[in-house]
């Protein structure tokens, strides 16, 4: 997974209870895009719970708020739930500019998404 | 801090050259000693104006200019902070219909220019002469107030 600073890495991980997304670097308009596909294939297998891990994403612009909006409707729609976790703390800001901090369940970190 | 410093910038319309334009106006103001979650909003503001230009100026379609110029303020009636112009030659977009929706409809899009106006503060749109649109946003310290008279100069 590259973790360059200025790319988006992404790497995804199924475990029996939660397919678990790991995103790693800035998500904007050029990499919202990748984003989106990555996500939008997860849901063909309907995964009970998709957990995004955003530990290591430093930057998020609305087009990345947007994507990860899209994929929890259409989760939604599926019967899938969607949980973030580790948002740095402007990341989560954009969130709550948004007001979207309050659509989402986040969690600390992984193990406090598998127990919501 | 240099009360006359100016960074000015001009990129094509590629989704490719938004990390660059970040990271030297996050350079920028952080020479202008503004703090850390102010270089934030400064830095995220930029992008989103420069992402909405890009998507809806020029539909997406790559290579197209876009000229953005930094400036340092210090004007005596509403105090320092620096202000913020995107200048494309795009499509001229009613100015009324340039405004934040409605955040209790939940859907991705239009989040770019609600953004814009919460981190700034004061964001104006215009038609540039001889087409295209020009965004002036400023920022003030938050030591500072604005005048609620002090609007962006006309171009």
């Amino acid at each position: 997974m590259s973790n360059s600073p200025h790319q988006l890495g992404v790497s995804v991980r199924r475990d029996p209870d939660a397919t678990i997304v790991t995103l790693a670097g800035e998500v904007d308009l050029r990499t919202s895009p990748q984003l989106r596909n990555t996500l939008h294939e997860l849901l063909e297998n309907r995964p009970p719970r998709i957990i995004i891990d955003l530990s290591d994403v430093s930057y998020v612009d609305s087009s990345g708020v947007g994507t990860i909006v899209e994929l929890k409707r259409r989760a939604m729609r599926s019967g899938s739930d969607v949980i973030l976790v580790g948002l740095q703390t402007r990341v989560r800001s954009v969130f709550e500019i948004t007001r979207l901090d309050k659509f989402f369940t986040i969690a600390k970190d992984i193990d406090e998404a598998r127990k919501v | 801090m240099s009360e006359s410093a100016e960074l000015n910038l001009e990129i094509t319309s590629d989704p490719g050259e938004l990390a660059q334009v970040r990271e030297a106006i996050r350079k920028w103001a952080i020479v202008q000693q503004w703090s850390d979650t102010e270089v934030a909003d400064i830095v995220l503001a930029a992008d989103e104006a420069l992402s909405n230009v890009i998507r809806h100026g020029y539909d997406g379609e790559p290579g197209h200019p876009i000229e953005i110029h930094v400036r340092a303020l210090a004007d005596d009636r509403v105090g320092s902070g620096l202000e913020i112009v995107v200048r494309d030659y795009g499509k001229q977009v009613p100015l009324d219909q340039i405004c934040g929706r409605d955040l209790d409809d939940i859907r991705p899009g239009g989040l770019g220019v609600h953004i814009i106006h919460s981190v700034m503060s004061e964001v104006k749109y215009e038609h540039a002469p001889g087409g295209g649109m020009r965004l002036v946003m400023r920022k003030y310290r938050a030591s500072t107030s604005a005048s609620p008279d002090a609007r962006p100069e006309e171009p």
